[in-house]
């Protein structure tokens, strides 16, 4: 049995009288890929912006290694060995790559002053390591001149510093091109072949089926679904599964104006 | 895939590569600094051809650095809280309260010493004050800052009916020595005003703070999620503005040992002028301490210059807006920016 990493009880986020998360209960095991899945306005993003520490829940627990955390803000996730790859990045984009790297996380030496000679070389290592293969970037960069998939490596270097036992990440390979998706994937395994866990949020459900073997499918706010990938068994069952979700009574194309009945018969 | 990467190369090459020698990384870096600089030179040097014998004497050089000091006390914070992405009106009423407090405290007999340290805590908890009106309450800073700096002078005018305090006893005293003296034939403000630049440059380039404020300025956002605390960092630099406000006041106070209810007025608008003419732009994430004090040397020679050239005072307003202009113009050319 792996450790329990994180366990999410009946954690609901209301706005007035409008819930976006309503009662879930989730978790996530040492060293597992999950995939969390749901149409626009399900959820996602709001429960893994209540992992991230970012919002706050308007009822629940948050559970840590089986420990009840209290005053869950982004600093203690981050220090409970959370990082999350959020969908716009959450990068500064007019700071250097060095600077993006260490937000909210310096390096320091005496004071509180920086460490920038340390600061600069684990930038440099972890730019080597995301496979940063441009050598015209240097950790001096600003952020602002990198295009969408240099950028992308930018928050994940930043995810992977801190050895962190979830990486949450949030429609990674969204506007993002092929080859760039495939280094997305890489990561994923790479990072869990070093046995950490990854929460994988994503609207192409091939990508999300291919990666993660335990899937999660929100639905308005709620979990509709929790299965294995042998229980699921292919993408195409999980593609129907999450249309039936969505067109319970099935869907109804209408005839196009040409079509004549007596034509197909 | 190897074409894809070619197009990768070809298009980086299009991106500037941050230069390899550590000369032009530090004009790179530093180039609205260096750009404030010229225009700076540029102006000494026309001051110079129109007015020679202004100019090419001492005496000029002395009286600017005696009005220096307090400009870049104000000027220097004033960067920290553009780079963050507010905007301080207030503080020319925060100098003049905590140089309030300071000549209180002399005028009791409770000593210059004492007198400024009172006043620094002063002046930082008025910051705070600020800081939780625009970050706690949410209001604007541009409205709440305006409102703050009404309220102060109004306060002070309302308790001393405009009176003055008069300081002369600290004349010939260690304190007078120190922070209104002359040391190798310069005024000692000077000194202690560049200790100040040169502790704020440290900060905000090699210090967590520092990088906190540029990161928060940035993108507020993104450094919330990131874990810090937003709204701390926001309040400390109106805490920061507050302490070099009471600085500016004690050492405004000390040049001519009087307090006046109207102390801190008529700073407002150069030390803000100062910040943008020394290449800070208004959008916040960025910002040069060092052009701030080049700027404020800028503005604080517009306005000796002209009047020592021999012009009349009518022109001052003229060229300080002429400056100002030029250098935005300048800066916009000078500087990247990135969204």
């Amino acid at each position: 049995m792996p450790e329990r990493l994180i366990e999410l009880k009946n954690i609901a986020k209301t706005y007035g009288r409008v819930f976006a998360v309503g009662g879930v209960n989730f978790h996530i095991d040492r060293g597992e890929v999950v995939g969390l899945l749901g149409d626009n306005g399900a959820g996602k993003s709001t429960l893994i912006k209540m992992l991230a520490g970012a919002i706050h829940p308007t009822s629940g627990e948050i559970l840590v290694r089986g420990k009840r955390e209290t005053h869950w803000n982004a600093e203690r996730s981050r220090n409970a060995g959370i990082e999350t790859v959020f969908q716009d990045r959450a990068l500064c984009v007019q700071q250097t790559i060095t600077r993006n790297i260490f937000l909210g996380r310096e390096l320091t030496r005496t004071l509180g002053f920086l460490d920038r000679k340390r600061e600069r070389a684990e930038a440099e290592r972890l730019m080597r390591e995301i496979g940063f293969t441009s050598k015209v970037f240097t950790p001096d960069s600003i952020v602002g001149q990198l295009s969408g998939g240099e950028r992308q490596g930018v928050a994940l270097a930043r995810a992977i510093y801190n050895n962190a036992d979830l990486i949450v990440m949030d429609e990674p390979t969204t506007a993002l091109s092929l080859t760039e998706t495939e280094k997305v994937f890489r990561f994923v395994r790479a990072v869990r072949a070093g046995g950490r866990s990854v929460l994988f949020i994503g609207h192409n459900i091939h990508h999300v089926f291919d990666i993660a073997e335990r899937f999660v499918v929100m639905d308005r706010g709620r979990v509709a679904l929790q299965a294995t990938k042998e229980e699921v068994g292919s993408a195409g069952r999980l593609i129907a599964y999450m249309e039936r979700l969505a067109h319970p009574q099935g869907i109804e194309i209408p005839p196009s104006p040409g079509h004549r009945p007596e034509a197909a018969a | 895939m190897s074409a894809s990467l070619e197009t990768t190369e070809a298009r980086a090459k299009a991106v500037e590569r941050p230069p390899d020698s550590a000369l032009r990384r530090f004009f790179d870096v530093n180039r609205a600094a260096v750009g404030t600089l010229v225009v700076f030179g540029v102006m000494i040097a026309i001051f110079m051809a129109a007015s020679p014998t202004v100019f090419l004497h001492w005496p000029i050089y002395d009286s600017v650095l005696v009005t220096l000091p307090v400009a870049l006390y104000l000027v220097v914070p004033l960067v920290f809280v553009v780079t963050v992405g507010e905007i301080d009106l207030s503080f020319p009423a925060t100098m003049g309260f905590s140089a309030w407090i300071f000549a209180l405290f002399v005028h009791f007999g409770l000593g210059p010493f004492l007198g400024i340290v009172a006043a620094l805590a002063t002046g930082m908890a008025l910051g705070a004050c600020v800081g939780a009106l625009v970050v706690t309450a949410g209001l604007s800073s541009l409205v709440a800052t305006l409102g703050m700096n009404f309220m102060l002078r109004g306060f002070i005018m309302i308790v001393t009916q405009g009176k003055s305090i008069a300081l002369l006893e600290l004349q010939d005293t260690t304190a007078g020595a120190l922070f209104s003296g002359q040391v190798y034939n310069l005024p000692v403000q000077i000194f202690w005003a560049l200790g100040f630049v040169v502790f704020a440059s440290l900060l905000f380039n090699r210090h967590k703070f520092g990088a906190r404020v540029r990161a928060v300025g940035d993108n507020p956002d993104s450094a919330g999620q990131m874990g810090v605390n937003v709204a701390r960092v926001r309040i400390w630099t109106f805490v920061f503005m507050g302490l070099g406000a009471a600085l500016a006041g004690v050492f405004s106070t000390m040049v001519n040992y009087t307090w006046w209810p109207t102390t801190g007025d008529g700073y407002l608008l150069p030390a803000i002028a100062s910040v943008f003419v020394g290449g800070t732009p208004t959008w916040g994430g960025v910002g040069t301490i060092a052009g701030g004090a080049i700027g404020a040397l800028t503005v604080s020679f517009i306005q000796s210059g002209i009047v020592a050239a021999g012009l009349s005072g009518f022109y001052v307003q003229f060229f300080n807006g002429l400056i100002i202009i030029l250098s935005l113009l300048g800066h916009r050319w000078n500087q990247k920016r990135y969204r």
